[in-house]
């Protein structure tokens, strides 16, 4: 019953060319480039990649390293969108409570919508983290302060801690950036931490993790909140970005994007729901001129890309590597 | 701990009720500390609910369990395992994508008391390396440390499991067929660690080979449509005439 997807570990077992100071090398260097890249590419379009990569890699946490397939994490992302633009807006709060109060709020829906999902496992978890995001969507729509169809529209990025205005795009990246790689080690941490193992022991064999004396649903409720709080940190950020937020956020279809990123670019793999978000982001945006044939085309390259990489672009090449020379 | 002899394990009138169908029917079972005790009975007697029941993964429709001298009929299966009733499964339980080493090693960080330590690196299981090796080596899988599990031939994952329950040094060890699916080989080498760990456990387990029953175990209970049909030492139970009329027609 071995999982494609999930190959994912720090133990010395098949790793071929992967030697860790090769493996951090490429950290550095990928570290590097995301320094680099904003002086090439257009950086409103990178940060969106990296709120999304966030978002992803949050989502990954659960289904991934738990095996928790939630339907319904746009909740986290949209709401905190809704709040940090609510509070930057409306109540003029600095970004960075801004972005607090946004990731705080994810984190509690987290706790509540974990704490009432979680006994259940499969589809049934799958259909109640959906029920509850329709809810958050309804309120979204219903609610005064989201502005309803029009969204939350111009809202200032102030000036982070009273001393960096955020007003230029250069700067705001790396503030981006900053933040990225703050959530991505924090997931990395999780992953790579004794609270990690019992999770991928659970996702590996949930039964008998509970016969070995551990509270599974403790668990996997910590790990929900940590997916939402983080999910909400990328939905935050990304209401500071686009100045706006918007119901497309708390909408199903990004709890299906968060799926289906994560799949295209490798579930249970560090990097693979950044690749993932990649991909999707781009085209996205190099497609909207298609209209509504983007989504057939982004349905099509997940096809493909499901079938012909069933461990997603960063598992199979991590396949690769590890099985070099071939 | 108590003394050899006295109860550790006891269940009066347990049932379990299947929506009408009664799987386990008013089962006294008494394990006494310090012993093998076996649990036989054709298939669908009941033996595998038993332990479901005896370690919470399902409850009870009536009846009580005591656990050195404690009533935990309505503890969580969590809390029985770390009070030292700790259970094997029927189907091999590994962790499938996890290596032989890290499967051990799950078992034995828990009482570090980090397991919810998720800022803290996974440096920190190092230390429990030597021991994993250790019980590891009990059961001749300390060279295979960094194999994936999933890839053990299936006698072998019955040995991992075995390791890793043993990880958690219990002191009620409940074995459902830990033979069952081995080559000769690995049962007499489990039946051997059995006998080993039981120096200072007690074990109750359900085996199908009769021979490593009558090898291992003191008291037997045989077990037949969710009731007790006999109880005793080996040569009183393989001699009982409706022991031998339930395995007529049976054959395991
Ligand atoms: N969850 C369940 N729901 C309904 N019937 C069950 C369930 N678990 C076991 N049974 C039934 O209870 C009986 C005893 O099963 P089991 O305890 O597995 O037997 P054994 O381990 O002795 O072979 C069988 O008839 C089985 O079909
Ligand atoms: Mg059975």
């Amino acid at each position: 019953m071995s999982v494609p997807g999930i190959q994912e570990s720090r133990t010395a077992w098949r790793l071929g060319i992967i030697t860790p100071g090769r493996k951090r090398a490429f950290f550095i260097a990928m570290g590097l480039l995301g320094l680099a890249l904003p002086l090439a590419v257009y950086p409103v379009f990178l940060m969106n990649v990296l709120c999304m990569a966030l978002f992803a890699s949050a989502f990954n946490l659960l289904l991934g390293y738990t095996g928790l397939l939630s339907f319904g994490h746009a909740a986290f992302l949209g709401s905190a969108g809704y709040v940090t633009g609510h509070v930057l807006k409306a109540w003029g709060w600095p970004p960075e409570a801004g972005l607090l109060a946004g990731t705080l709020v994810a984190t509690l829906l987290g706790l509540v919508i974990g704490g009432l999902a979680i006994r259940r496992s499969g589809i049934y978890f799958a259909m109640i983290t959906l029920g509850f995001a329709q809810m958050l969507y309804f309120l979204a729509v219903q609610l005064p302060f989201t502005g309803g169809e029009d969204g939350l529209q111009g809202i200032p990025r102030g000036t982070l801690f009273g001393l960096v205005p955020l007003d230029r795009p250069l700067t705001l990246y790396y503030v981006v950036y900053a933040i990225f790689l703050l959530g991505f080690f924090v997931i990395y941490r999780t992953i790579h931490s004794p609270f990690g193992h019992v999770l991928r022991s659970i996702r590996e064999n949930e039964p008998r993790a509970l016969s070995l004396g551990y509270d599974v649903d403790r668990y996997k409720l910590v790990a929900f909140v940590i997916s939402a709080g983080l999910s909400g940190l990328a939905g935050s950020t990304k209401a500071l970005v686009l100045q706006f937020a918007t119901l497309t956020d708390s909408h199903w279809h990004k709890s299906g994007e968060v799926v289906l990123m994560t799949l295209l670019g490798g579930m249970g793999t560090v990097m693979g729901p950044s690749v993932g978000a990649l991909v999707v982001v781009t085209m996205d945006n190099y497609l909207s001129g298609v209209g509504d044939w983007v989504t057939v085309i982004i349905g099509s390259v997940f096809v493909v890309g499901v079938l012909a990489f069933r461990r997603g672009f960063v598992g199979e090449a991590l396949h690769l590597a590890r099985n070099f020379p071939f | 701990m108590g003394a050899v002899g006295e109860l550790v394990l006891e269940t009066r009138g347990l049932t379990k009720d299947f929506r009408g169908f009664v799987a386990v029917g008013g089962v006294d079972l008494k394990v006494r500390r310090g012993t093998i005790h076996a649990l036989i009975g054709p298939n669908g007697a009941g033996k595998t609910t038993v332990f479901n029941l005896l370690t919470k993964f399902i409850q009870p429709s009536s009846g009580a369990i005591l656990y050195r001298g404690r009533d935990i009929t309505r503890s969580r299966p969590a809390d029985v395992a770390r009070q030292g009733m700790v259970r094997s499964f029927q189907v091999s339980a590994v962790f499938p994508n996890l290596t032989v080493l890290e499967n051990v090693r799950v078992a034995l960080q828990r009482p570090l008391g980090t397991s919810f330590h998720f800022w803290k690196s996974d440096r920190s299981l190092q230390g429990l390396h030597g021991r994993a090796l250790e019980l590891l080596e009990q059961v001749d899988l300390a060279t295979h440390r960094d194999t994936v599990a999933v890839e053990l031939p299936y006698g072998r994952k019955r040995a991992l499991e075995l390791a890793t329950t043993l990880a958690l040094d219990p002191e009620l060890l409940l074995l459902d067929e830990p033979t069952q699916g081995m080559g000769h080989e690995d049962v007499g080498r489990v039946v051997e660690l059995i006998r080993k760990v039981a120096a200072q456990r007690t074990v109750l387990m359900v085996e199908h080979n009769l021979s490593v029953v009558a090898d291992l175990c003191q008291t037997i209970t045989v077990l037949q449509r969710g009731t007790i049909l006999a109880e005793g030492p080996y040569a009183q139970v393989s001699t009982d005439p409706r022991v031998l009329e339930a395995y007529i027609g049976v054959p395991e």
